[in-house]
């Protein structure tokens, strides 16, 4: 089975119904996905699939139907993305764990919506929950980085 | 004769507190320097400049022994360091270092006496010094009770100074130049001329000299880090994925495990048939554990798998099955027998209530699950000489020397590589996720094995925040509050906890009436008397432990009375309140609000609250909007008195998250027991605050007081009162039970 993560092609030997999460995290070592709940209610391993997020944790690895992104293909090329810019500038990560997954679903939401309102946000992002209640600040830093990439 | 009773009750505890503390183990014992740690770390021509600092010719290492779980600890002890030592605390490594007696953490002991903290009498003093003699005696190394700050701020700051001040002497004997021609910048020692030395070229000079001791330290108006907006040391890690949590732990050759214990804990393993998971791919073992089995695989999610297609029969542990049977308990706990303590015992309550109509009424909190985003884990590498442990916990002494026990090593033979935690709201007080780990490591010496629980099993084995049950009486006058009575019952969080990590410590449990016994109101007849019920399902530390659910009995009660005396919610607090610091944090929120009553009109309302909690009041409006999905909560403002505010940043985080923490628990989370075991196991059944319930905040810290506090915890104890005051106001129905969405209806 051939895998496109972040730009690099991996040949696995697993089992097709094994969660893109796993085969992630345990397979290739990539541990930015976290695991959360397992039943795609917490949003922690959300990674993109042909651009879109995708809870990883639900998603067989056999029905990938494109390249996947992690956090960790964000900033290739040394520099960060605007919404990693931003979540940085506003301090947002107190324990961090979920930010993998805000992080990416808060892309897939500006790709769509480049000037989302609060409640778009609340919209598209209350399926990822942060059990520290970094909420305000990250309503906060999609705003932000909402201005950066429309400037650039 | 009330008073007469609570001396002498006290003065019992302080009997237990001294023979904690220093008195058993004799004043040498006590006043005894503790070596410092990192000389045993350190090579030829580096430099161990106090316990939290060491210089060698690569680099700076800070020692930040407190664990950072979220609430940003590990930043704050290197900025604390960094401010004196003349570093950018970006650039040195943070290591929290193995546990030690130098990490001790006093003021943790110190709170543990019954006397709240702005009581500063003689008693109180002398319990206090006990308790913390106790602790640096015995080496209790913990992370909890928001004291990181208030113990390590001068303690880290002067550490720094020291070493700073011991690098320029290297220096200035190298130079032949005096100290005090010197300067400090950027982790260099500057020269008249402006010549650099870095500190790392002084490893060497500085090692083998004595340390320069009591440098006074700088005045606030020096400080160039703290106290000012700074990035915190992890952000850029846990914006980037870079972070590495215990559960992200990748060593060669490691193998993935897992466990799945009784979910009725403590019940016995009747039978297990692990053919079938024997069988399947990619698992090399199927054993059993301390109470129940575990399973290791080439990765995490094949032991997952198998794990569950073990069949297992399960003995039924010593507690009710059911929470309608808890309840029932509780019910029957208050009771003279299960007395436990009578902390707060003003004017004659009983007189009072007999010349007065009096209202009544019965408060409950449910069972709460920690249930911190990362499931919990720990990755083990075993030899017959060495156990290695990647995991993170807030009792590292605690686990090592447990560790140690279990693996038939001596306590030296054990290296923690102790790492940042994906949440942990007091689950990680408890190293029962580390114990089966290291039993499954045992099982292949010399291959690293990651244990990591199912959030199922993470879920049915949490020691909850206890089901809590408050029986309030209470009488106004005149347009006042004249008596206020409360019994709190509740089984003992510290007889639990301690019980299962060191020893269940004599004397009454003030957990169970934290939070209402020590608000600092002047109700002429006010009593609150704790009763500790049976244990029942095993318990913990759930964020502000006891305060949690008594400051929502306590203030909603307030809340009542205050309103049946036809009195104004703000001023009637102000009017009963007589401790400074909580009068301001009262005028603060009511200033922020613009607070003119709790009528805002059809359909909203408006809640004040007041808590004490860790020595921090705290006080909190918020407004709420019946919606025709149900109550909206609109607005919050918080402010508290911390004292000096290190990092505001963060501080305000810290305030924000604690009281969403508070508010989201509050309207729709609890666990439920069925067939001994919770209901609710994973997220779909317990979420907590999401995104579109959180409302706009504000947040002030008066940054007045003279002592310094700290804030992972306290704001959780205004959020749920500050709640129901609001829907009371809002919807004329009074909230006596969380889940408030047991009553109501949010939107």
């Amino acid at each position: 089975m051939q895998l496109q993560v972040n730009g690099t092609t991996h040949y696995l030997d697993v089992e097709g119904d094994m969660p893109l999460l796993w085969v992630l995290r345990d397979v290739l070592n990539i541990t930015g996905p976290k695991y959360g709940c397992g039943i795609a209610q917490c949003g922690a391993c959300t990674v993109h699939v042909g651009g879109e997020a995708v809870r990883s944790c639900q998603l067989p690895v056999s029905d990938v139907w494109g390249d996947v992104t992690t956090i960790e293909g964000l900033a290739a090329g040394g520099t960060l993305h605007p919404v990693q810019a931003a979540w940085i500038a506003h301090q947002v990560a107190q324990c961090g764990y979920c930010q993998s997954g805000q992080i990416m679903q808060a892309i897939d939401l500006l790709a769509r919506n480049p000037a989302p309102s609060d409640a778009d946000i609340d919209d598209a992002m209350s399926g990822n929950l942060c059990r520290c209640a970094t909420y305000p600040r990250i309503r906060a830093a999609i705003h932000d980085a909402a201005a950066t990439m429309q400037e650039g | 004769m009330g008073r007469a009773k609570t001396i002498a009750r006290r003065t019992f505890l302080i009997g237990s507190a001294a023979i904690a503390g220093g008195v058993a183990f004799g004043a040498y014992t006590v006043a005894r320097p503790i070596p410092n740690p990192l000389l045993d770390r350190i090579g030829e021509g580096e430099a161990a400049l106090t316990p939290f600092v060491i210089i060698t010719g690569d680099g700076i290492t800070l020692i930040v022994p407190r664990a950072d779980i979220g609430q940003g600890i590990e930043s704050l002890q290197a900025h604390l360091i960094a401010e004196e030592l003349d570093i950018d605390p970006h650039s040195a490594t943070l290591d929290p270092g193995q546990p030690h007696a130098a990490y001790h953490n006093s003021a943790l002991a110190a709170d543990g006496v019954p006397f709240p903290h702005y009581h500063d009498g003689a008693i109180a003093r002398i319990a206090r010094a006990g308790a913390a003699a106790g602790a640096r005696v015995m080496g209790l190394q913990f992370t909890g009770g928001s004291t990181s700050t208030a113990d390590l701020h001068v303690a880290l700051r002067q550490a720094g100074a020291n070493a700073r001040e011991t690098l320029k002497q290297a220096a200035a004997n190298r130079t032949g130049l005096t100290r005090s021609d010197l300067r400090t910048n950027d982790g260099a020692v500057i020269l008249p001329d402006d010549t650099r030395i870095p500190y790392t070229d002084l490893a060497a000079d500085a090692a083998a000299i004595d340390l320069i001791e009591d440098v006074p330290l700088r005045m606030p108006a020096q400080w160039r880090l703290l106290g000012k907006p700074v990035q915190r040391t992890d952000s850029v890690a846990k914006s980037t994925g870079a972070m590495t949590y215990g559960i992200d732990v990748r060593l060669p050759d490691m193998l993935f495990a897992t466990i799945r214990r009784n979910p009725g804990i403590g019940g016995a393993v009747l039978s297990v048939d692990d053919t079938a998971a024997r069988a399947m791919a990619g698992v090399r073992a199927v054993v059993p554990v301390s109470g129940g089995i575990g399973v290791i695989a080439d990765n995490t999610w094949r032991a997952f798998n198998a794990a569950q297609a073990v069949t297992v029969t399960w003995g039924a542990p010593d507690y009710p099955a059911t929470s309608a049977e808890m309840w029932r308990v509780l019910e029957g706990a208050g009771t003279r027998a299960n007395r436990n303590s009578r902390l707060r015992n003003d004017g004659k309550v009983d007189d009072a209530l007999a010349q007065s109509q009096v209202l009544s009424a019965q408060y409950r909190a449910p069972f709460l699950a920690h249930a911190a985003l990362e499931p919990l884990s720990a990755t083990v590498l075993y030899t017959p000489q060495r156990l290695e442990i990647w995991t993170a916990t807030q009792v590292p002494a605690v686990l090592r020397d447990k560790a140690a026990e279990l693996a038939g090593l001596p306590r030296d033979a054990v290296t923690l590589h102790l790492l940042h935690a994906g949440g942990s709201f007091g689950r990680r007080l408890d190293i029962d996720y580390v114990l089966p780990a290291i039993e499954l490591a045992m099982i292949v010496p010399g291959t690293p094995v990651q244990t990591t629980l199912t959030r199922e099993e993470d879920m049915t084995h949490d020691f909850p925040r206890p089901m809590h049950l408050a029986r309030m009486r209470g009488a106004v006058q005149d347009g006042r509050v004249r008596a206020f009575d409360m019994d709190a019952i509740s089984p003992s969080v510290v007889d639990s906890w301690f019980g299962r990590i060191m020893f269940a410590p004599p004397g009454p449990d003030a957990l169970i009436v934290l939070g209402a016994y020590d608000q600092p109101f002047a109700i002429p007849n006010y009593r609150v008397t704790g009763y500790k019920a049976p244990p029942l399902v095993p318990v913990g530390s759930w964020r502000a432990p006891g305060a949690c659910a008594n400051t929502f009995f306590h203030d909603c009660f307030l809340d009542e009375l205050i309103h049946a005396a036809g009195a104004d919610p703000l001023e009637e607090r102000l009017r009963l309140i007589t401790h400074a610091e909580s009068r301001r944090v009262l005028e603060a929120v009511g200033e922020m609000s613009g607070w003119s009553g709790p009528q805002l009109g059809q359909g909203r309302g408006r809640g004040v609250a007041y808590a004490y909690a860790h020595g921090v009041p705290i006080a909190a409006v918020v407004d709420v909007a019946m919606t025709d999905a149900g109550i909206r909560i609109e607005r919050a403002w918080i402010a508290g008195e911390c004292g000096t505010v290190y990092d505001p940043v963060n501080a305000e985080a810290q305030v924000t998250g604690s009281f969403l923490w508070g508010l989201g628990h509050a309207m729709d989370a609890e666990l439920t027991y069925e067939d001994h075991a919770p209901v609710q196991t994973n997220f779909d059944r317990f979420r907590g605050l999401q995104m579109y319930q959180t409302p706009r905040l504000e947040v002030r810290l008066l940054g007045q007081a003279d002592h310094v506090r700290g804030l992972g915890e306290p704001a959780t104890c205004a959020a749920a009162p500050a709640l129901g005051n609001a829907i009371f106001a809002a919807t004329g129905t009074r909230l006596r039970e969380m889940p408030f969405s047991k009553g109501m209806q949010f939107a």
